[in-house]
């Protein structure tokens, strides 16, 4: 498959991601090879065999309704590059009109 | 606009409904789901969406879910994988929504609805099961969206109708009767204005027998039952305005604005969402059985359709009776207790739907804090029946007094209250003969056959015994002493 500007265009708006005219040269090389790598599967006649989905074939594997608190606000907020006392803290995602 | 130019046009609707379980615990880790919590107190690594952590599938939900599904007639479907539904929004830590996408528990049902008088069926596509996205807040902090993950992995199952409904009265009774469902089945509190209910509508328009669909506009963003119904008139007159203008409608997502009642344009939101829907390899499938589905229906309780036809035919109530008793599951079941003692259907159904709900309505509050048990009010209904207490006594002396005191004997307080109805015929008797006394000249003009004037003696009679003579008894002896 050939990886057009457009597709990185839209693939980053997808990320909510920017890149800058040369990152995206490399991204687009760095994709493209991905891509062609991927490709030789298909040589693989794959006629009839269901996709893989699951490497483990369990099924049915349930929880009961029960609840468990198991870390703390101060714990949760900890890892968070922007946060308060009470709240994860991140760009506005959305302008007030 | 002209009432001719809109009767040209039919409207196409289908109602996406999300409901939000009433679980203990997410839907794929341990975490608490209150609402109205400290922000930030029911998370884990998993609904954080840690690198490495792993979902399991909530059992209860899936309960949940299944009841949905029978009560609206589905066909429940034992395969049930999940996938992952990607996009980026902060309060989407993991940057996916588990959801069903090929294979909701629920498909193929439909539930009957009364508009105007008319009944028909609406057709539910699917019911499937997802998890909740957390809360953004942008309005505290100038710099910054705040965000709040108590809610972030909520189990949800979203209802999808088809688009069977023609007017914003068909979507108004269909979303009436689905939180009326989820109210009875104890899955979801069906709250609207705290979101534990939503409603997003795609509303169409098309000339009247017109075989394609127009274009479809979805709307979100009503956090009442009305506010659904009003979104869907604005959507109905814009559209119809559009299209008579002779203009494209272009297909949008549309936010409801409350204040004025109109939609407009969500252009925040980006155009053209591209889910990437893939299988969600970390959730293996659910292959359910029919015992457990068994056991499902098993913990269902009877629904409205099939209370108001008991009501109506093994009690023998009217129609609307019927459905004012059958509201709400908690009345219905107040009355299903009544009459566990009772066997004046009919009276037990008035006391219920008159005095009873009038003072709940003028309280606010729920028959679960009424503080009268079922059989006090049993007893009531039989000592008016009994003749010892008149019905308009029942209702204004003792009902009130009961309230107070929820615990007393019916025929003490009517004693207490001096209200205890006479039918001691010889009292009444002296009573008689005082009223015939007093007006000489009307039990004459009686005799000339103005026997029309029996109701002054009767009501003389009342009025002597303070509304405490038996009527049936007083007009017996009237009628004998006046044609002596």
């Amino acid at each position: 498959m050939k990886v057009t500007d457009e597709m990185i265009d839209r693939l980053s708006h997808l990320a909510r991601l920017e890149f800058k005219n040369e990152e995206k040269a490399e991204i687009k090389n760095d994709l493209t090879n991905v891509l062609s790598f991927i490709e030789k599967l298909n040589e693989l006649n794959t006629d009839g065999i269901e996709p893989l989905v699951y490497v483990n074939e369990d099924v049915n594997v349930l929880r009961k309704d029960v609840r468990e608190q198991i870390i703390t606000k101060q714990e949760a907020l900890k890892s968070a590059p922007q946060h308060d006392s009470d709240y994860f803290k991140t760009p506005k995602v959305l302008q007030k009109k | 606009m002209d009432k001719s130019i809109i009767d040209k046009y039919e409207m196409v609707i289908g109602l996406e409904v999300h409901a939000q379980l009433q679980t203990n615990s997410k839907a794929y880790c341990a975490d608490g789901t209150e609402f109205g919590l400290s922000p930030n107190v029911q998370v884990s690594p998993i609904s954080l969406g840690h690198p490495g952590t792993l979902p399991v599938m909530n059992e209860r939900s899936l309960v949940y879910a299944i009841k949905m599904g029978i009560a609206t007639n589905c066909t429940i479907n034992k395969y049930n994988a999940f996938a992952r539904k990607n996009y980026f929004y902060a309060d989407l830590p993991k940057g996916y929504q588990i959801t069903q996408h090929t294979t909701p528990i629920c498909t193929d049902g439909k539930i009957k609805i009364k508009v105007n008088g008319e009944e028909k069926y609406i057709g539910i596509t699917r019911i499937h099961l997802e998890e909740d996205a957390g809360k953004s807040i942008h309005d505290i902090d100038p710099f910054n969206s705040l965000i709040d993950l108590n809610r972030a992995g909520v189990p949800l199952i979203e209802i999808v109708s088809e688009p069977d409904l023609r007017s914003a009265d068909d979507a108004y009774e269909y979303l009436t009767y689905i939180r009326k469902l989820v109210r009875y089945l104890d899955i979801c509190d069906g709250n609207m204005e705290e979101g534990s209910l939503r409603c997003d509508c795609n509303i169409s328009v098309r000339l009247k027998g017109a075989e394609k669909f127009g274009t479809k506009v979805e709307v979100k963003n009503m956090n009442s039952i009305r506010n659904v119904k009003r979104a869907i008139e604005y959507e109905m007159y814009r559209q119809i305005e559009m299209v008579e203008k002779g203009e494209w409608i272009e297909m949008q997502t549309r936010s409801f604005n409350a204040a004025d009642g109109s939609t407009f344009d969500m252009r925040s939101k980006e155009a053209a969402n591209d889910y990437r829907y893939f299988p969600e390899p970390d959730l293996p499938p659910v292959i359910l059985t029919d015992e457990f589905i068994a056991e499902a229906k098993a913990e269902m309780p009877a629904l409205p359709e099939e209370l108001i036809n008991r009501f109506k035919t093994e009690f023998g109530l009217s129609e609307y009776d019927a459905n004012v008793l059958a509201d709400e599951k908690e009345i219905a079941h107040y009355y299903l207790q009544l009459i566990s003692f009772q066997k004046n259907y009919k009276s037990a159904a008035n006391w219920l739907m008159v005095s009873i709900k009038g003072y709940l309505n003028e309280k606010a509050i729920s028959i679960s804090e009424f503080p009268v048990e079922a059989k006090k009010i049993s007893e009531l209904i039989d000592a008016i029946d009994g003749n010892k207490i008149s019905n308009t006594v029942a209702s204004q002396k003792i009902f009130p007094a009961l309230i107070e005191n929820p615990t007393a004997n019916i025929l003490d307080l009517a004693k207490e209250l001096n209200v205890l109805q006479e039918s001691d015929a010889s009292a009444i008797e002296e009573l008689v003969k005082q009223a015939i006394a007093k007006y000489p000249e009307k039990v004459t003009e009686y005799k000339n056959g103005k026997t029309s004037l029996q109701g002054l003696f009767v009501g003389e009679v009342m009025k002597l015994s303070k509304g405490k003579a038996e009527p049936k008894i007083v007009n017996q002896l009237v009628n004998k002493h006046l044609s002596e």
